[in-house]
């Protein structure tokens, strides 16, 4: 029994983080949020490099098979450096789409794809989520019709995966007849979401073979619910570190600000809130793997405690740096923006909450 | 990461189950460690020592279980128990904050001699450390003990001292070498509360019982050998001990069992026969501080882990006293509107009698401050994370000192 990372994970996390630090000055950053999309080819194909697109994908398809664990701590180091990337969606739920309701035929065909980092899914739920906007498909003899907004990681999605009402998800192309893409600019500039209109478009592949596909469309929802709990846990922890630098080197009535204990104590806050939250987001990213009973609950309660964590965190280190907080020069902002997004998709924390309520049995859904 | 039971451990946790099953009947209230445990609390004690649910991985010459270190096992035990709302044992300044101390820096003979009948509830310790001019600024305590013919000779005042009315024994920070500087010139030394000179007056708090004292020392003398370490580190062994007793005041199985307790207070229909656990104003409220629980909960097995590796958690740990005790607070907070004007009811037994359900939860909501200025203050708290867990710079000293003492 052991509570903690493993050497191999310390490993895969410091050059991700090497990586990361090395590829995303500011001026790149700001360079590639310009347009929005969340997706830069460069830095998607430097990601594949050190190995995130098969991440998840079985070995025997073409990927490294790590765990949900190894997926939250990229998460993080994503979040972190607010890398604009598809991720959470393209990487990570649709593989578990695949797992808990493709069959062979579809997963001989499509992990490898995904592993080899040329197929890039965005994905979407109808109603399961409880994410705001238009949410309203049909699937009549064979063909999907209606709206769904909001599909996370949108931008130069090569494919949709939209989950209908009953939990069943219908793997589109993009650009198929019928199919009309508008790309949202959200406010997090590194990040875009997709709203798809649908007119009798012909899926490539409907992932229907589990035998409980509300079950498997939750599992899928939990899995990206605990990635955007590591996201906003990395970019918050971004902006508290910055907030101690900056601590330390401002000056104001002849001494380091840091001195001052106002603003210690809320660094100190900050610590004190994000410290345990580590933990949280790694047990829940653990439970997803080992722990069934417990996932889908301990996911809603990360994604949501997060959010709230998460809000602070980002109001209280832009405080820290006073007007040049508030300003576009320290970048500070592709954080405090990565974490506004974090919280409102998959559901905000109240909902997250009353999922976690249902999963413990404490109410009826 | 690692967490999977193996079978001696689902054996453990079934066994614990069924332990609780059969005997909860004869268990104690949970909480307490504010009165001198009754012969009730003393034979639970009892019970759990001897199943190794208590003191597990105590040495048995010490009189623990002899279990090897094993965190699972901790992990099990102390989840069965919060959740099954029974009370886990004594969890009072000896056991949790002198017996670690001794363990980690007494001699031998000291471990024999005290830990035994410390966990057993036989002997109850009190902490003599803050003084009416020395609280936040513990190392500025003055309480002198000179040696003399092979005796230390105690004169001087402690305050705050809770449970000393009742103590057979007192963990003491006093200065022995004046002519040393501030922190240098302390030692940490046990001392019998029945010794002549010392005078316990006890301090009525705002929950109307009386759970601290001044304590007063007039040429009180204890044999030289009656110190741990030596003269001059008391400074270094005060230290380990508020480091347990941070991890003590912020312990999440508390935070768990209480909030298993306000949920069980929620499924309960109230007068129209409805349940605060289906309006969702309500349970928002408690899946919000479920959520903070969790967080601290799964932190504690971390930092249990680290600990076992001999890693040092360094802000992980700085953080646990404020985080927990700020989130009792706000458990007890909401055990209270739960409870609304019907719990207003607030009759204190004192130390005698059991308190029912209303009184207890008043008297925690209050307490809980209590906890939260103890043992280090959140203001404390924030500075030891601030400058040693993120390493920003100390105050100034003000150029002019203050009046007063
Ligand atoms: C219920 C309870 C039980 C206790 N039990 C014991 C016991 O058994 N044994 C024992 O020895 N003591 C005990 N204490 C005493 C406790 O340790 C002290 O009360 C505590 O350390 C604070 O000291 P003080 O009361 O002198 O307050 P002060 O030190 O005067 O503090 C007053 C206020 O000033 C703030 N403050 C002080 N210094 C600083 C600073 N540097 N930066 C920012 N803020 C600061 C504090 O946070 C606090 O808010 C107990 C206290 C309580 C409430």
């Amino acid at each position: 029994m052991r509570f903690g990372l493993t050497e191999d994970q310390g490993l895969f996390d410091r050059s991700l983080r090497a990586f990361l630090s090395d590829r995303l000055s500011l001026e790149t950053l700001r360079r590639l949020a310009e347009p929005g999309t969340g997706f830069d080819a460069d830095l998607w194909r430097g990601l594949g490099g050190i190995g995130l697109h098969g991440l998840l994908v079985p070995e025997e398809h073409g990927g490294s098979g790590l765990s949900m664990l190894d997926a939250a701590l990229a998460a993080e180091a994503l979040g972190y450096y607010a890398a604009p990337a598809p991720f959470a969606a393209a990487l990570v739920m649709a593989v578990q789409a695949f797992h808990s309701a493709g069959d062979a035929g579809q997963q001989n065909e499509w992990l490898p794809r995904i592993a080899a980092g040329e197929v890039r899914i965005s994905l979407g739920f109808a109603g399961l989520a409880g994410q705001t906007g238009r949410a309203a498909l049909r699937l009549d003899g064979g063909r999907l019709s209606g709206a769904l907004d909001g599909l996370m990681d949108g931008g130069e999605a090569t494919h949709f995966l939209a989950y209908l009402p009953d939990g069943r998800a219908a793997l589109l192309e993009a650009g198929s007849v019928g199919t009309t893409v508008t790309l949202r600019r959200s406010v997090d500039r590194t990040r875009a979401l997709a709203d798809l209109d649908l007119a009798g478009v012909a899926p490539v592949a409907l992932l229907q073979s589990s035998n409980d596909p509300l079950a498997a469309a939750r599992r899928v929802c939990d899995a990206g619910r605990v990635m955007l709990a590591a996201d906003t846990l990395g970019a918050a922890r971004n902006m508290l570190d910055r907030a101690v630098a900056y601590a330390n080197e401002r000056v104001q009535f002849g001494r380091v600000i840091g001195s001052f204990q106002g603003v210690k104590y809320m660094c100190a806050d900050m610590a004190t809130m994000l410290e345990p939250c580590r933990a949280m987001v790694w047990y829940a990213a653990y439970a997803q793997d080992a722990l069934p009973e417990e996932a889908s609950a301990v996911a809603a309660h990360a994604k949501a405690h997060l959010a709230e964590v998460g809000r602070e965190v980002a109001r209280l280190a832009t405080e820290v740096h006073g007007g040049m907080g508030f300003t576009d020069l320290l970048g500070l902002h592709y954080q405090f923006k990565r974490i506004t997004f974090d919280r409102q998709v998959l559901g905000g924390p109240e909902r997250c909450r009353h999922d976690a309520a249902v999963a413990q049995g404490w109410i009826a859904a | 990461m690692d967490l999977t039971l193996t079978e001696k451990h689902r054996a453990l946790r079934d066994e614990v189950l069924a332990f609780i099953e059969k005997y909860r009947g004869v268990a104690p209230s949970p909480g307490g460690g504010r009165k001198r445990p009754d012969a009730k609390v003393l034979e639970w004690q009892k019970l759990l020592l001897e199943h190794g649910y208590f003191a597990r991985s105590i040495a048995r010459e010490y009189g623990g279980f002899g279990a090897p270190q094993d965190l699972i096992e901790q992990a099990i035990i102390a989840d069965a128990f919060s959740r099954a709302g029974v009370s886990p044992g004594i969890h009072n300044q000896g056991i949790s904050m002198l017996v670690p101390t001794l363990l980690e820096v007494g001699t031998e003979e000291q471990k024999r001699r005290w830990v035994g009948p410390t966990i057993r509830g036989d002997i109850i310790w009190c902490q003599g450390y803050s003084e009416p001019g020395s609280g936040s600024d513990l190392a500025a305590a003055k309480t002198r003990a000179a040696v003399d013919d092979g005796h230390f000779v105690i004169n001087g005042q402690k305050i705050w001292t809770s449970s000393a009315h009742y103590a057979d024994m007192m963990f003491l920070l006093c200065r022995t070498e004046p002519e040393q500087s501030k922190h240098a010139g302390l030692s940490y030394l046990l001392v019998p509360m029945n010794t002549p000179g010392i005078e316990v007056r006890p301090l009525r708090t705002m929950t109307g019982r009386a759970e601290f004292n001044e304590t007063f020392f007039t040429d009180v003398r204890v044999p030289v050998d009656q110190i741990v370490m030596s003269r001059g580190q008391g400074w270094h062994v005060a230290n380990i001990t508020l480091k347990y007793e941070r991890l003590l005041l912020g312990d999440p199985n508390k935070l768990q069992q209480r909030l298993e307790a306000i949920r069980r207070m929620m499924t309960q229909p109230g007068p129209d026969g409805s349940r605060l656990l289906d309006r969702a104003e309500w349970r928002d409220r408690l899946l919000q501080l479920q959520g903070e629980v969790m967080a601290g909960r799964h932190h504690n097995l971390r930092l249990l882990s680290e600990q076992a590796e001999g890693v040092d958690s360094g802000l992980g740990r700085l953080i646990v006293k404020y985080h927990g005790t700020m989130l009792g607070h706000r458990l007890a907070s909401l055990a209270l509107d739960v409870l609304g004007s019907a719990g207003l009811h607030y009759e204190p037994q004192g130390e005698t009698g059991e308190d029912d359900t209303a009184t207890t939860w008043q008297i925690d909501y209050m307490y809980d401050i209590g906890l939260i200025i103890g043992g280090g203050s959140s203001n404390i708290q924030k500075n030891i994370i601030g400058e040693r867990g993120l390493g920003l710079p100390r105050e100034p000293k003000a150029a002019v000192p203050a009046g007063g003492n």
